[in-house]
């Protein structure tokens, strides 16, 4: 496809992945990440073009709250806004529509959730078929469960496999600010707790957090007026898989694979961020999108240290910019899921030059 | 302690809604079979069945036409444990679920397994539907497997196929969610000022409005810090007049549902006006708030009962135009 416009992520910012952050609205959480992006992005709150979110009523159990949440906004006089119900790298997706179409110049994204407020495994199973799954409220842990061990007894990963994927995670978590889990551990230490869903313990699912992050985008000339190094989005695609559990191979993931192909991520890659709420979904996805063991994997520490719904995908995508923008990479990948069991996957292409 | 000091507020809070779903013909016969102990599955083109079944076939996107009944009886093919059930699942003690291959399918159904303890579950093992008492066409009709080797328990057991029915076109699916739900420090504010019977409004430090109740604001994006209090009388900016009945509803209809802009506020509140025949509520109104007794009082916008007619001249359009 050949391109007009380059847009680039120029700002990012996330709040703290909390336990438990207070209100339900999101909109006080909202407000201060609005204000770091922006800044960083060297970008007035007047100068944004299009604003698009995710997030989903049914988390914190409040009708409209995304329109609540457009008050952190600031929306007099009005504003250009959309939203996904799913997580805010969607929203990420449609604004990089947006400017590719040049209806835009400049996009804040962002996500936002209370996953404390309710009981999150069963609220995630409102996600299912609501006519043959969701009426047995099967949970997300549950659900995840059934993948891992597919996964273990065909061979292609074992519990101390999972084991480890936590343990690299919590040790590189623990130079995030934001994490809501680190720290050094051993394989051992974590294989010796008990199942919470065999073959899932503890430390092979995410925390359940509340959060919120935000993400500002720009396009071609903009881009390089506001940053010396944007991080360009080189290619961006997402893909899903049948609703059906039974209709898909979920120890594969073929709509991870098949977004990675579309949006080109074969080459050499320095970092990959990925959205893992558990540890063997790590793993499968580094095989569905090809990662070699050259690529670092998740150097903010990833979902498994702090996972806020509806902003975590997002703030791969900007944990992956940040590694661009500062240059500790030059070419990196974020990766976003939404749905039980990695049905729905998105996959963002970073690059420093354009 | 002080109102500014204190906590966040936060209560417990239950919703609970039946979602009625239409079922179109294939899930329709799929919920028909199971009300009679049987499970259909679909035939797609490429000749593999499918159960849970599939309305379109994945591979030339036609209707799917072609329904075939596999066996109650299948295979384990994943499998996980749980040792706390959460509300609403299949059972109250802990099970095993399942993806489960009847025999005859092609694809995996997610069910439970009540198989007693997790030594007892593995994969490849061989499972059987227990059926509820009172099947009615519904995907709970299966309460859940068990392991096949066991004896069939009575409810599973198969029994005369019950006379023919009208087919099942619709189910109902009960969701129950609860939630602690928790205010800001400025809705906290609010309510515990309500408590002691005022109203506490706050203002914007851009652009100067009084928000009631305190948020952040709207046009500024800031958070509206600075405490105002507001009186409890106002004007009457909009309003309607309810006449449908619902469910829930407290006030025998016709009643008014306003918007009331309050004296020293910059955006209205909504309440009800009782006090005078609902006909005879107008725009720019002057209302005045009737609350209950102190005793009754609490962190609720219910302290005030509603508003009612003060008597005064109307309030001219100009002082409530830019609420319009």
């Amino acid at each position: 496809m050949s391109r007009q416009r380059a847009v680039a992520v120029v700002g990012f910012a996330q709040s703290p992945c909390r336990p438990e952050a207070g209100t339900t609205s999101g909109v006080e959480t909202l407000v201060p990440v609005f204000q770091r992006a922006l800044a960083e992005a060297g970008l007035a709150r007047r100068e944004v073009d299009f604003w698009c979110s995710g997030s989903c009523d049914y988390l914190a159990g409040r009708a409209f709250s995304f329109v609540n949440a457009v008050d952190a906004i600031g929306a007099y006089p009005p504003i250009c806004e959309s939203h996904v119900e799913m997580d805010a790298a969607w929203a990420c997706y449609e604004a990089y529509v947006k400017i590719l179409a040049g209806e835009a110049d400049t996009a804040l994204v962002y996500g936002f959730g209370k996953s404390s407020a309710g009981e999150l495994p069963r609220v995630l199973a409102l996600q299912l078929d609501p006519y043959v799954t969701a009426p047995l409220w099967p949970d997300s842990v549950s659900i995840a469960a059934l993948q891992a061990r597919l996964a273990c007894e065909r061979g292609i990963l074992t519990e101390r496999d999972m084991a480890e994927v936590a343990v690299r995670s919590r040790v590189d978590a623990a130079a995030n600010p934001c994490a809501q889990v680190a720290g050094a551990t051993t394989a051992e230490t974590l294989l010796a707790a008990p199942y919470v869903a065999d073959p899932l313990r503890a430390h092979d699912c995410a925390p359940v957090s509340d959060g919120a992050a935000a993400l500002v985008l720009a396009a071609s000339d903009r881009a390089r007026e506001l940053r010396d190094r944007p991080a360009w989005i080189a290619g961006m695609a997402h893909r899903i898989d049948p609703q059906g559990l039974g209709e898909r191979d979920l120890a594969a993931v073929p709509s991870a694979r098949a977004a990675a192909e579309a949006a080109g991520v074969a080459g050499d890659l320095d970092v990959a961020e990925l959205h893992a709420p558990f540890t063997h979904q790590e793993l499968l996805l580094r095989a569905a999108l090809g990662l070699g063991d050259s690529v670092r994997i998740n150097p903010s520490g990833g979902a498994l240290c702090g996972n806020p719904m509806f902003s975590a995908g997002l703030a791969r995508i900007g944990a992956a910019a940040e590694q661009v923008m500062s240059g500790r990479a030059g070419r990196a990948v974020g990766h976003a899921t939404s749905g039980p069991a990695l049905q729905q996957n998105l996959v963002c292409v970073l690059e420093a030059e354009q | 302690m002080d109102i500014a000091s204190a906590p966040p507020l936060s209560a417990p809070m239950v919703i609970g809604f039946d979602y009625t779903r239409s079922l179109g013909p294939v899930l329709g016969s799929f919920m028909t079979g199971l009300r009679e102990r049987r499970v259909l599955g679909s035939r797609t083109s490429d000749g593999r069945i499918h159960v849970p079944p599939l309305e379109y076939d994945p591979v030339t996107h036609a209707p799917v036409t072609d329904l075939v009944e596999v066996l109650t009886t299948g295979t384990v093919i994943s499998w996980t444990w749980t040792h706390r059930p959460l509300e609403g699942q299949p059972l109250a003690h802990p099970f095993g679920w399942a993806l489960i291959r009847l025999d005859g399918a092609d694809t995996t159904l997610l069910h439970a397994v009540d198989a007693g303890e997790p030594g007892r579950m593995r994969t490849g093992m061989r499972v059987r539907a227990r059926w509820a008492a009172n099947p009615v066409g519904h995907i709970r009709d299966i309460e859940c497997f068990e392991p096949a080797e066991t004896s069939p328990s009575q409810a599973s057991a198969r029994v005369a196929a019950p006379a023919p029915d009208a087919p099942v076109t619709t189910i109902v699916t009960p969701i129950l969610l609860r939630y602690r739900h928790t205010a800001s420090d400025q809705e906290s504010r609010y309510l515990r000022a309500l408590a002691e019977g005022r109203l506490l409004g706050g203002r914007c430090p851009a652009c100067r409005k009084v928000y009631l109740p305190p948020r952040v604001c709207p046009a500024d994006g800031v958070p509206t810090d600075e405490e105002v209090v507001v009186t409890d009388r106002g004007t009457v900016t909009t309003f309607c007049v309810v006449n449908v009945p619902f469910a829930g509803q407290r006030l025998d209809p016709p009643y008014v549902v306003a918007q009331v802009l309050l004296d020293g506020a910059d955006i209205p509140l909504s309440h009800l006006i009782l006090g005078c025949p609902a006909g005879q509520v107008r725009m720019g109104m002057r209302v005045a708030a009737v609350w209950r007794e102190r005793a009754q009082w609490s962190h609720t916008p219910e302290n005030i009962a509603h508003f009612a007619p003060t008597g005064e001249p109307d309030a001219p359009c100009e002082s409530y135009a830019d609420q319009l």
